[in-house]
């Protein structure tokens, strides 16, 4: 299996996950009224209260992580593969690669170090 | 499997966002990529914007500033995008497994076309977005509560 095929199947793989990650993340923060799922202080799921009740878990901290990661590769080599389609000259082409390689680890970086903060800030202030 | 050889986008930017004939799947693909460019970018703003929580700063909640009704439309275009978005990205994976595009067949004319098969699927993964995005829209509208 060549890389182009390896990496393209990776991004239905991850499309696959993402739909089962994201579609458990939309039910719970923008379906809210409706499910009340992980939200126990009231009907407002993205209330504050009930975003610190979710951080304080650590299947949360790790789903978010998890999500992240996969919505990114996802997302990026998306936009890799639209941006190649314009026949790109070589170079051109693998410096874009390594800008979104760059941009996606350093976000994943960032929204990881994010997700794991808040997760022990919610724990400390005891608001499981 | 050798890497495959990728012909010239004479056509460019266009390439991308012209149908022309090639039927209604032509342009849910179209679609598709613009969802997901949508997508992507609502991503990378709700990653720094949910990792400011970490400074006790929670822009999303009563006087926040994304508490207003612009950003809540706004997140039920994104609600919308990730409907199409991944009930049509089931027909791609389908599709593209082999999936719901009929036997292999000899040739003879009259032509049939694959896409005459991928149709029902098309239709059907449309009415479950729809659906989806009908209690996203009974929920942002506040119904629910």
């Amino acid at each position: 299996m060549s890389n182009g095929t390896k990496f393209w199947t990776w991004h239905m793989a991850a499309g696959v996950a993402l739909l089962f990650l994201l579609g458990l993340h939309m039910l719970i923060m923008h379906f809210g009224g409706s499910v009340h799922l992980f939200a126990p202080h009231g009907s407002e799921a993205v209330s504050v209260e009930n975003s610190q009740w979710r951080d304080a878990h650590t299947f949360f901290a790790i789903t978010y992580i998890l999500m992240l990661g996969v919505g990114l590769y996802h997302g990026l080599y998306g936009l890799r593969t639209i941006l190649l389609e314009l026949t790109l000259k070589p170079a051109v082409a693998k410096t874009v690669t390594a800008f979104l390689v760059l941009v996606g680890l350093g976000l994943f970086g960032f929204g990881s170090w994010a997700a794991w903060a808040a997760h022990t800030i919610a724990i400390a202030g005891g608001k499981g | 499997m050798a890497d495959l050889h990728r012909h010239d986008n004479r056509l460019g930017v266009w390439g991308w966002l012209g149908g022309g004939r090639w039927g209604v799947e032509r342009y849910a693909y179209i679609l598709h990529r613009v969802t997901g460019l949508g997508i992507l970018l609502y991503l990378l703003m709700h990653t720094v914007v949910t990792s400011l929580r970490v400074r006790g700063i929670y822009l999303w909640t009563d006087g926040g500033f994304l508490h207003q009704p612009i950003f809540k439309f706004g997140e039920f275009l994104v609600v919308a995008a990730f409907a199409f978005h991944a009930f049509n990205g089931i027909r791609l994976v389908l599709v593209e497994l082999g999936f719901a595009v009929g036997k292999p067949i000899e040739p003879v004319y009259p032509y049939k076309t694959s896409l005459g098969v991928q149709r029902p699927l098309l239709i059907v993964v449309m009415l479950l977005a729809f659906i989806f995005l009908a209690v996203g829209g009974y929920n942002f509208l506040g119904l629910a509560k």
